[in-house]
């Protein structure tokens, strides 16, 4: 996947955010609609895109949606 | 042979919405809340109210939806972890408050969310070595007792409820072959851990998890992400592997009820699972998760839905603490 494709996959797991302020320098976890729950949606797309499994914890060493790209593209 | 003759369940009388979850946490969404978790309202056990009320009140039921006479039971099943007491067994009580003769059998076993699967699995052991001609399967669960009164998220996942079936050697539905698992290793992940032998004292000690989440030994803890990575990993091989067992193709399964834990997990697993909505159950806005219970009131909504017709052939599954999990295949 580019990282335009993850990060228009992941401004689509946000219900309240608007997609276009999502880019790979976005804190993800600053956003104000961030919560557990998020962390779940991350692990379902990661799951069904990419058949791999990622940990809260893993997603929560990440800063930024770039940062996440990156290791799920690399490490996950 | 075993079958299904009978379902029914019950549900305790006391209602808790998402307007009522809004008011003690304002921070929270109705949308939110119905839009995630799939639930809009949970019924909740009363202070006096325990598993072993909710179970006795589901075999009434049972008994006065089918004609059925508490003379006919030989043996009593019950799936709780919310036993009335330590010891003795609550089934034992049951057998005296339902009218059950003193020749039937009768023992509780400690699941949950996989309960129904393996209360089957059992009550169909039981028939098939011809110890018994009329197993009472009852699952029942009170977790809400076991909640933190500000644990939000799990009071809004979590309804109270019991449920009861006859598995006889007739009936509308034969139980098939099972698969079934067991990962102890992952105990901690959903756990009451104070109270029972280990830690018999209660420590009142809370303190965060890896997740951002709070442990409170005192009360029902459930690590979220790893609950979830775990229901991704096991249920497709599960779902495979229990078609595959019963001679089946994918093609062949009419319809999947599976454990009702949240809608998000359920959507997701009906994806990675490639099941087509229409051949898939989830509904939980009225009850919630009632933990042992969802698979058995699902199956009695469908039965009252008239979904299934004689030949069709269902897949239940069930999947949580323990961890355990486990799959059956029902053909009507």
């Amino acid at each position: 996947m580019t990282i335009d494709a993850f990060i228009a996959a992941f401004a689509d797991l946000l219900d309240e955010t608007d997609p276009a302020e999502i880019t790979a320098d976005t804190y993800f976890q600053e956003l104000d609609e961030w919560s557990s729950l998020s962390n779940l949606s991350v692990i379902a797309l990661v799951k069904t895109e990419y058949d791999k499994t990622i940990t809260v914890k893993e997603i929560r060493a990440c800063e930024t949606v770039g940062d996440l790209y990156n290791y799920i593209e690399n490490e996950g | 042979m075993a079958f299904i003759r009978a379902v029914s369940y019950y549900l305790p009388e006391q209602v808790v919405t998402n307007e009522d979850l809004i008011r003690e946490f304002p921070e929270w969404s109705v949308d939110k809340i119905a839009s995630k978790v799939g639930v809009l309202q949970r019924h909740v056990a009363g202070p006096d109210e325990t598993a072993g009320d909710l179970a006795e009140k589901a075999a009434r039921k049972l008994f006065a939806e089918y004609g059925i006479a508490p003379a006919e039971i030989d043996f009593v099943l019950l799936c709780t972890q919310s036993p009335d007491y330590f010891l003795p067994t609550t089934a034992c009580l049951l057998q005296d408050r339902l009218g059950i003769p003193t020749t039937a059998g009768a023992l509780d076993f400690d699941l949950g969310c996989s309960g129904c699967i393996y209360g089957l699995a059992l009550a169909k052991g039981l028939i098939a070595g011809g110890v018994a001609n009329n197993v009472l399967l009852l699952t029942a669960e009170t977790y809400n007792k076991y909640i933190h009164p500000s644990d939000k998220g799990n009071r809004s996942i979590f309804g109270d409820g019991a449920a009861a079936c006859l598995v006889s050697r007739e009936g509308f539905a034969e139980i098939g072959e099972f698969v079934l698992g067991t990962d102890g290793s992952r105990f901690r992940d959903l756990i009451v851990g104070t109270g029972a032998a280990r830690v018999h004292e209660r420590t009142a000690a809370e303190y965060p998890d890896e997740e951002g989440g709070l442990v409170r030994e005192d009360y029902l803890y459930m690590n979220g992400g790893r609950i979830f990575n775990f229901t991704l990993e096991v249920v497709p091989p599960l779902v495979d592997a229990v078609t595959v067992r019963n001679g089946n193709t994918k093609e062949q399964i009419d319809y999947y009820i599976f454990h009702q834990a949240n809608k998000f997990m359920l959507n997701t697993i009906r994806k990675i699972c490639a099941i087509p909505k229409d051949k898939f159950y989830l509904d939980l806005e009225q009850v919630g998760n009632t933990v042992s219970s969802t698979v058995l009131i699902g199956l009695k909504n469908c039965l009252d839905e008239l979904k299934f017709a004689p030949g069709m052939q269902v897949v239940l599954a069930g999947f949580g603490v323990g961890l355990s999990w486990g799959a059956t295949l029902l053909r009507f």
